[in-house]
């Protein structure tokens, strides 16, 4: 398949994905407005309003009300977005978790900000974090054109009939969301194409027969019912197992997605970069990953072997991609920009040192926690962690296996 | 809107169940009758979503359901937000050409808890949207399904375990909130009030509610004799006594437009009529305590606020 001729806009993240999901013939949207996530409501208002779109688009009175609206509008068939951050997304934790459940295949955008308090509106990580294990796909971009991409994906992945998890697409606060970028975008014929039309699934209903899996008085199921000790536990594991074949089905949206557009992030779960002979590299997620290759291409040029690995899903998290391009790096440091109060480091060096203890080479890894509250994280930080780990590699000693940087202490 | 339905008890004898046997509610539980009652008033093809609460634990059990038409629970407060993306979708499916039907009834069902409380804010939310849904509210004054604690929707003076009728504290402290009132300050087309004791008059508001062309609430009351602590047979008695003293007069709001029903505008032209409210409590265990010498003084108490939510009820029926 050629690669189709694009239209090169000035955006910034917001807008992109407010575009994306203008072009993708979404049903429903129902949004409340928060900062730094306003103008995706915003400029999908003008949309609606211009007569640009013809999806029945509601201004809630909350986001539990958004995510509420979109649970069940998706239950009756229909293809639904919303999207939301910090406050408002910790205001739909409960429905997170019960749309998973229902399987509803809702797709969010999250432009990541700090949570209260106190209050900030400045980004990091710390509201889609403590939403990882809600059973959500969560895709982390790295910019507004990978945020525009992403958005038309996660509609493919969503609704996939082997997986029905809703899915969140972060993109970071202000960096992103108001950054004017350039973005390729797609014709609109060609998105539509490629999302296609929501099909749904059989599922066994009343009386033992075969019907749609949605609210259809033709053919009446009972969803959202109350699953007690007999049955709760098999439908979480049945969720556990659609999470297990997400990677297979993001990589292939992925690869399908990159042969009409041209572009791929990494395999679609994981980016490296310059990871091949890298003696030292760093993990990280989002937008800092965009600084981390300028310093780590500073770096080659001065012959020093560094990489990088930015993660693109965090959910499903993939165990072995992760080991296959880390394993033979001699010293790692992982960015977090989030923390977990009280714990031995952030999610994601949880995670990432957790993964490598099932490779054969257990190199030394390090946590640097930054950026929180919106927190610049300038390439001279980033070349400081470089510096650390050049000396972990040379003693093979770590000092401070947890340290915050770019903070006053 | 002028409501042209009119039915014999045998068309709702023939009217196939929607709310079916084999459900799990307790003997003589008001809102299972209240169920039944109101959807055997629905038209054509329904979707139906429940707050929690009792009657979406005792109906859901999976995998078992006693729901012959298509239903969503998801959680507590949002059953309106949950109709208004039932109503919202089905809307975009219509715009399509992809809905099967002209019209789809949209029916939210909560208690008190899930409506005076926790959920009063997706409520009023959706109220204010406009969205074309039912939304009706079985009224059994307090927690049940959680064991009886108290919610905006318990009356004064009722013991409830978080309003316990204590040695120093009788029950509950605060009033009921007007919630009906407060649904039809929201300027919707149809509020209505109604008791399982009057059935013909609850099978007619469903009706007209579900005809409105926006927001409808309806309030019914309907005892639980769990949280009430009464004799099993007594749910429909208790609830007509609700009626005769007062405590819970039936009226509609037709486009903000009140008018007493029946059952109450009879005691409202023979004031007479109207019965102590004394009678409504002492049948009731979660009173017992006021009827103890101490604690008398409630009782006095409660027929005031009583009385003077009926004469400002009168006031907004010009009845007075």
């Amino acid at each position: 398949m050629a690669i189709t001729k694009q239209n090169l806009l000035a955006l910034n993240g917001d807008e992109a994905v407010a575009y994306a999901v203008k072009q993708s013939d979404v049903d429903v949207v129902s949004a409340y407005p928060i900062t730094p996530q306003t103008i995706i409501v915003e400029r999908f208002s003008e949309y609606v309003h211009n007569g640009e779109v013809d999806t029945e688009f509601v201004c809630v009175e909350s986001e539990h009300s958004a995510l509420s609206m979109c649970l069940t509008a998706s239950a009756t068939g229909v293809r639904v977005f919303t999207a939301s951050g910090s406050a408002g997304l910790a205001l739909m934790h409960e429905i997170l978790y019960v749309t998973s459940g229902a399987r509803a295949p809702v797709v969010m955008a999250i432009v990541n900000r700090a949570l209260s308090g106190p209050i900030n509106i400045h980004c990091d990580h710390s509201d889609s974090m403590v939403e990882r294990d809600a059973g959500w796909i969560q895709i982390y971009v790295e910019n507004s054109q990978e945020a525009y991409d992403s958005i038309v994906q996660a509609f493919r992945i969503a609704e996939h009939n082997d997986l029905l998890l809703p899915t969140m697409v972060m993109l970071d606060a202000f960096f992103l969301s108001h950054t004017l970028e350039s973005v390729n975008v797609l014709p609109d014929e060609t998105v539509r194409k490629f999302v296609g039309t929501r099909k749904i699934p059989l599922v066994r209903g009343h009386k033992g027969k075969l019907v749609p899996f949605k609210l259809d008085p033709e053919n009446p199921i009972t969803m959202g019912p109350l699953d007690l000790y007999d049955y709760y536990f098999e439908h979480k594991r049945q969720q556990e197992e659609a999470m297990q074949r997400a990677p297979r089905i993001i990589k292939e949206v992925h690869d399908e997605y990159a042969r009409i557009s041209g572009r791929k992030y990494g395999n679609g779960l994981i980016e490296p970069y310059r990871l091949e002979d890298a003696e030292i590299a760093t993990v990280c997620l989002g937008s800092t990953a965009g600084t981390t290759k300028t310093v780590v291409d500073q770096l080659r040029t001065k012959g020093i072997k560094a990489g990088l690995l930015r993660l693109r899903t965090y959910r499903p998290y993939p165990v072995q991609d992760i080991i296959n391009a880390l394993e033979n790096v001699k010293a790692i440091a992982v960015m977090d920009r989030s923390h977990s109060f009280g714990a031995h480091g952030g999610p994601i060096f949880h995670e990432i040192r957790h993964t490598l203890y099932e490779a054969s080479i257990h190199p030394q890894i390090v946590d640097y926690i930054y950026g929180l509250g919106g927190r610049d994280m300038p390439q001279t930080l980033i070349h400081e962690i470089y510096k650390d780990l050049q000396k972990i590699l040379e003693t093979k000693r770590v000092e401070k296996p947890i340290q915050f940087i770019g903070v006053r202490e | 809107m002028a409501s042209k339905w009119k039915f014999t008890i045998k068309d709702l004898a023939e009217k196939p169940e929607i709310f079916m046997s084999g459900h799990r509610a307790c003997a003589g539980c008001g809102p299972a009758i209240a169920y039944r009652q109101i959807l055997k008033a629905t038209r054509g093809p329904i979707i139906a979503t429940n707050a929690t609460g009792c009657m979406e634990v005792v109906s859901t059990i999976y995998p078992y359901t006693a729901w012959s038409i298509p239903f969503i629970h998801t959680a507590f407060e949002n059953v309106a937000a949950n109709a208004a993306g039932i109503e919202t979708a089905l809307k975009a499916l219509k715009k399509k050409g992809q809905l099967k039907y002209d019209n789809v009834d949209v029916i939210a069902f909560a208690g008190d808890g899930g409506t005076y409380d926790i959920g009063i804010q997706a409520l009023s939310g959706a109220a204010e949207r406009g969205h074309n849904f039912l939304y009706v509210l079985y009224d059994n004054e307090a927690y049940m399904n959680t064991g009886i604690q108290r919610s905006g929707g318990t009356p004064h003076g009722a013991w409830t375990t978080t309003s316990p009728a204590g040695r120093v504290i009788p029950g509950k402290v605060r009033y009921k909130k007007p919630i009906a009132y407060i649904m039809v300050a929201h300027d919707i087309p149809y509020v209505a009030t109604a008791s399982i004791a009057y059935w013909i008059d609850l099978v007619r508001k469903t009706r007209r509610g579900l005809e409105a062309e926006g927001p409808a609430f309806l309030h019914a009351l309907a005892p639980c004799p769990r949280g009430w602590r009464y004799d099993t047979s007594k749910t429909v008695e208790i609830a007509r006594s609700a009626v005769e003293t007062c405590v819970f007069p039936l009226w509609e709001a037709v486009d903000g437009e009140y008018a007493l029903s029946a059952p109450s505008k009879v005691i409202a032209l023979k004031p007479e009529r109207k019965k102590p409210v004394k009678d409504y409590l002492k049948v009731q265990g979660r009173f017992r305590h006021l009827f103890t010498p101490k604690f008398e003084y409630v009782i006095d108490e409660i027929q005031q606020i009583i009385d003077r939510r009926w004469k400002r009820l009168l006031k907004k029926c010009g009845m007075t």
